[in-house]
């Protein structure tokens, strides 16, 4: 018997020494394997005496369960070990910077993302987006809109013209927006609810002023809006935009050949800080020129203006957006410096709706 | 237009402050821009006697003052003004003032080692003139130790308004005073200027002769004031001129300028002296030339209405007096000219000479024509008062045209286009209050508007005219009906393209820009374009000329730019009209993106992750895909042609077409020479796409998507390599092994390219993976090399290639 206690002793020893599973097994295999020491005592059992074979049969047995156990046992452990290592051995440094998902990097422009927030506000408001032609006519331009041949209002819009046809006509670039609104009346029935984003461009190159510059116009017509139902508009269009609760608006008379009667739009800002804010302090900023639509200019469009009346406002884009997003420099935003187009650009999935708010 | 708050109440008994004044001008539409008062900035000067004037010991030129400040002792001054004396009563600015003209603070200093305590002033370190001749020489009376500012009657409030075109009314104080009155900021003066009754006959004569042309001028009026004295204005009307930023210069003249601002009505002087026989307004000859009094000559034609005497032409009628015929302070005998000039001449001939004054500004809007007369009287009997004389009969040439426009006026249009309710009283009230006529009664009454008012044309102006002076405030935010139950689809298949190529181009890592429509004409040439009818007239810059008829050109440029501030690796799109003509058709809408460097998808410039190589064609063909794919285009099915137009590489572009004259977009590495012409660095790659290009999507009559169609049973692959000629295309050899059976095939890959050794000269080895796809039952083996065999087949017989062993 003390012969098994020194080979059991032996065996969990050598057991107990292993380091790798590989001899772990040349262990297992020298204590069970065939010619294992184990499995040469079992052999011996044959040749024993029954009583001999009472005691030493189930004493091998025991001996051998031991070491079977010992041995799954110590086979957990070095493949825990061996994970372990594994695991220690594949370590990274996780600390290292990643590329920039393209998803991320790229940017919209402020100006396609503000036109993306008007769009949002007035489709809920029942407005389609109209859209007309840069090279226009003298006609649509101003004659139709109610300019005068010689009157100083044209005289204030530095208009680019192209040369002049063998018929005498001179076409021109758009000034403004509103010759959509002719294009608009003359080929669409009322009731219109009409906003018209588009680049405009006079002949003017200054911080606030670029030859070319993006407008936004709005134009109702149908046989009730009146000057009540503009100030709503707008004042909803101003809380919306700006994304403020409330703000203190203040209509001025004003002049604008297309519209009579006619107003400036000035609106709450504090300019006591480095920025603009709006909706809050006691300053006033101009923001928009509208009015209800003028008779002559409903009459051009082959409407009865004692049936038909609305009103039409217009804007600049780029001024808008300035104020909302605080670029100081009108002429950067057509300069395409990358630099410029990330600070202030949007990200490609933040798309404005009224539900998810417009810019939050 | 500019005034002072004493000139206005000159009109306008009024208690209210400036304040409300202010207030109220803006409300009614007169915007009140700025309101300046000089006194604020000259509050420390005062007035100052030299008491003595040395010799500086170290300096030819300049001079020691002591000068008495009306307190204290005498201070001592260095003093380099030629007119520097003993006597001299002027202004002193003493260390710590702020001098507005030079915008310095002053401070004890020391000039060639003398010890200067301030400095004497002269009008243009005060910012009152451009004069810097010497310092200010005040009357000797002028009291020493006193305020300057007080004591010159700067003191005072200037308001100036921005006036809008249509209210040649408030170019005159008097104008602005009734529109206050009427809005009930207080009480208009009436100004009544009672017929003076002249001693003879005017000596002069005026005729208008236009023969048979249009006649460009409508009324003339004038009269002489014989034997006056002419001489520098009182000081009120100094004052008044100078507070508002004009200079006076004698009697005569500024009286004329006063009206001029008074009543927004221009006149003119001639020194009858140097008139030569009678007076004809006709038009201009070639030829001819006048001497203005500002300094300038200008040559004339039959465009230009002058004012002629027998000799030569004196004035250019309703803008500008000739420098021969004017009033000096020697003149005698005035002749004082109201005249009535047509408005649309005045702006073009003021167009044409470049010529703004105050006359034009207001001939050009439209003057009173009922005033003609009555400011006639009102100029002659200034003169008297200041310069005295004898006034002749005044005389007419011409017939003041009749203004009476009768307006049918129904009280509902206010509500109609307002939706503010106003009585009957309070309309009647508000119009009389600004000088209209109104007759009748019931709910629509005759309106006429006053003859200062040509804006006045209809309904809808009386409704401005009402709601202005009552208040817009009056009127209510009323909210806009919806139309219909939840909100529409408003934007039309080209404004939802532009959206989403837009986005998807931002989600590859393109940064939007917007560049301008106008290029140069050497890169409008260079991209297709520089035709003469898109070649602006008037550009406002030689890079701005022509209308562009690629986005490229700019966005290169802007690549570039970027690249010069040390950005190089930049991916810039851009989606915006391009011109093929002056057409409203021949404006197109494209969406164009430019790579440069490194700057792939995967990202840019060197990583350890591994460095992005220089963008390639690839990745331009890879834009637009997924460009004309987010748009709505199936890409899948286009056709790759290799016709890109010659701004591109020749071996490196293609385009993407429906059928070979449907080209959807262009993509390609630029080509080098033009980038050299545009002296632009590469490597650049570009795509351009139409958005118009793609037809209009079907409306397949609902949204289902159908059923989906996925077999249960396991997909085969098979490899298959290649050896085809070098100049076979992929396109060729996928397609005949995609159409080698189509039911089963579900898809065809390449995953591998080799030319080299094993590979015999001009070859390439191309493999590639067919995944077939059973929906009936499972293949053999042998239905697979039926198969295989087919692939084998058609890709041989399409590329003249073989099979690989």
């Amino acid at each position: 018997m003390s012969n098994l206690d020194t080979l059991e002793s032996d065996i969990l020893a050598a057991i107990d020494g292993t380091e790798t599973e590989a001899a772990l097994e040349d262990v297992r295999v020298a204590a069970l394997g065939k010619k294992g020491k184990i499995s040469e005592q079992m052999k011996t059992l044959g040749k024993m005496t029954p009583e001999e074979r009472q005691v030493m049969g189930p004493a091998l047995n025991g001996l051998k369960a031991k070491i079977t156990d010992a041995v799954a046992a110590r086979k957990i452990v070095l493949a825990e070990a061996a994970l372990e290592a594994r695991l220690a051995s594949e370590k990274v440094d996780v600390t290292l910077p990643l590329r920039a998902s393209p998803a991320e990097s790229g940017r919209i422009h402020p100006v396609s993302q503000v036109i993306d927030e008007l769009t949002a506000i007035f489709a809920d408001m029942g407005f389609s987006i109209a859209e007309g032609p840069d090279i226009e006519t003298d006609e649509l331009n101003f004659t139709a809109l109610n300019f005068p041949e010689g009157h100083p209002a044209r005289e204030m819009h530095d208009t680019f013209f192209f040369n002049e046809k063998e018929d005498g006509e001179r076409l021109l670039l758009r000034t403004h927006t509103s010759p959509v609104q002719i294009r608009t009346m003359q080929n669409q029935e009322p009731p219109i609810r009409v906003i018209i984003p588009g680049r405009t461009y006079r002949c003017d190159s200054d911080q606030t002023h670029t030859p070319m510059f993006h407008q936004v116009e709005g134009l109702v017509i149908d046989k009730e809006s009146h000057f009540g139902h503009l100030k709503w508009v707008l004042r909803e269009f101003c809380k919306a935009f700006f994304e403020v609760d409330d703000i203190k608006m203040r209509f001025r008379p004003s002049f604008f050949p297309f519209t009579e009667p006619s107003m400036e739009l000035d609106i709450q800002c504090d300019r006591s800080g480095g920025e603009v804010k709006i909706g809050q302090g006691e300053d006033w900023l101009e923001i928009l020129g509208c009015g209800m639509v003028h008779p002559n200019v409903i009459r051009n469009c082959g409407l009865d203006p004692d049936v038909y009346q609305g009103f039409a406002w217009g804007m600049g884009i780029d001024r808008i957006a300035m104020l909302k997003y605080g670029m100081p420099d009108l002429r950067a935003f057509f300069d395409a410096d990358v630099r410029w187009i990330k600070h202030y650009g949007f990200r490609p999935l933040d798309l404005p709706t009224l539900f998810g708010g417009l810019s939050s | 237009m500019k005034f002072t708050l004493s000139w206005l109440k000159e009109h306008l008994e009024t208690e209210a402050s400036l304040e409300e004044i202010v207030e109220r001008l803006t409300m009614i539409g007169l915007e009140v821009e700025e309101v300046t008062n000089r006194a604020d900035r000259l509050k420390p000067f005062k007035i100052a006697k030299v008491l003595e004037a040395e010799q500086h010991p170290n300096a030819d030129r300049l001079r020691v003052l002591k000068v008495d400040t009306g307190e204290g002792d005498p201070v001592q001054i260095v003093c380099g003004a030629p007119n520097a004396r003993a006597g001299l009563v002027g202004v002193l600015g003493k260390p710590g003032d702020h001098i507005p003209g030079l915008d310095i603070t002053l401070s004890v200093g020391k000039i060639r080692d003398v010890e200067s305590f301030g400095m004497m002033c002269s009008e243009r370190e005060l910012e009152l003139s451009d004069e810097h001749d010497g310092i200010l020489d005040l009357p000797a009376d002028a009291p020493v130790g006193v305020s300057y500012a007080e004591w010159a009657g700067l003191d005072e409030p200037v308001i100036e308004i921005g006036l809008t075109p249509n209210r040649p009314d408030c170019t005159g104080v008097y104008g602005i005073a009734r529109d206050l009155a009427a809005a009930g900021l207080g009480k208009l003066k009436e100004r009544s200027h009672a017929q003076l009754r002249g001693s003879y006959p005017c000596p002069t004569n005026v005729t208008l002769e236009f023969g048979d042309t249009k006649p460009m001028c409508k009324a003339f009026g004038l009269r002489m004031v014989r034997g006056i004295k002419n001489g520098p204005s009182p000081k009120w009307l100094q004052d008044r001129l100078t507070a508002i930023g004009l200079r006076p210069i004698n009697i005569l003249v500024d009286i004329t300028n006063y009206i001029t601002f008074d009543q927004g009505r221009p006149l003119h002087v001639f020194d009858a002296d140097k008139v030569q026989g009678n007076l004809v307004v006709r038009r201009g000859k070639a030829g001819e030339s006048l001497d203005g009094l500002n300094g300038k000559s200008y040559e004339l034609d039959d465009t230009i209405c002058v004012i002629s005497d027998e000799n030569s032409v004196e004035s250019l009628g309703g803008i500008l007096g000739g420098e021969p015929s004017g009033c000096t302070e020697e003149t005698v005998n005035v002749l004082i000219e109201s005249a009535l000039w047509d408005e649309d001449d005045i702006a073009a001939t003021g167009r044409k000479l470049g010529v703004n004054t105050d006359a034009r500004y207001r001939f050009e809007r439209g003057v009173d024509p009922d005033y003609m007369m009555p400011g006639l009287e009102y100029a002659t009997r200034m003169v008297m008062d200041l310069c005295g004389g004898e006034p002749s009969e005044a005389i007419q040439a011409g017939d003041i045209p009749e203004t009476s426009n009768i307006i049918e006026f129904p009280y509902a249009e206010i509500k109609r286009l307002s939706g503010v309710d106003v009585s009957q009283a309070e309309t009647n009230v508000t119009l009389k209050s600004l000088g209209f006529w109104i007759s009748g009664s019931g709910d629509t009454v005759k309106v006429a508007a006053p003859s200062w008012r040509p804006d006045i044309e209809g309904k809808a102006d009386l409704v401005e005219e009402v709601i202005r002076i009552i208040g817009l405030d009056r009127v209510s935010f009323t909210p806009l009906p919806r139309t219909g139950t939840v909100g529409q689809k408003v934007l039309t298949t080209g404004q939802i393209r532009r959206n989403r190529a837009r986005r998807a181009l931002a989600t590859r890592g393109f940064n939007e820009a917007v560049t301008w429509s106008f290029i140069s004409k050497d890169q409008a040439e260079m991209f297709g374009g520089g035709g003469a009818d898109l070649a602006l007239a008037n550009p406002i810059s030689h890079e701005m000329t022509d209308m562009r008829p690629s986005l490229l050109p700019g966005l290169l440029a802007a690549a570039q730019r970027n690249a010069d501030r040390g950005f190089g690796d930049v991916a810039l799109f851009e989606i915006g009209q391009i011109f093929e003509n002056d057409t409203p058709e021949g404006q197109k809408m494209v969406a164009t993106g430019v790579r440069r460097g490194t700057a792939k998808f995967q990202g840019t410039g060197r990583h350890w992750s591994g460095a992005s190589d220089e963008v390639d064609v690839f990745d331009a063909k890879a834009d637009a895909e997924a460009a004309l794919a987010a748009i709505g285009a199936q890409v899948e099915k286009l056709q790759v042609y290799t016709d890109a137009p010659d701004t591109f590489h020749p071996g490196r572009s293609g385009c993407l077409k429906l059928g070979p004259k449907n080209t959807l977009a262009v993509f390609g590495e630029v080509h080098p020479a033009t980038l050299a012409k545009l002296d632009i660095e590469g490597p650049l790659v570009a795509f351009e796409i139409n958005l118009d290009a793609l037809p209009q999507p079907k409306n397949k009559g609902g949204r289902s998507k159908g059923a989906l169609n996925a077999s249960h049973l396991m997909p085969v692959r098979r490899d298959f390599a290649f050896l085809v000629g070098k100049d076979v295309t992929a396109g060729t050899l996928l397609k005949a092994a995609r159409g080698a059976e189509k039911n089963l095939i579900a898809d065809v890959t390449l995953f591998d390219i080799y030319e080299g050794q094993g590979v015999p000269e001009d070859h390439k080895s191309v493999a590639i993976d067919v995944l077939l796809q059973p929906r009936q039952k499972t293949l053999t083996d042998e239905e697979i090399d039926v198969i295989s065999k087919k692939i084998i087949a058609n890709v041989e017989k399409a590329t003249g290639g073989s099979l690989r062993s």
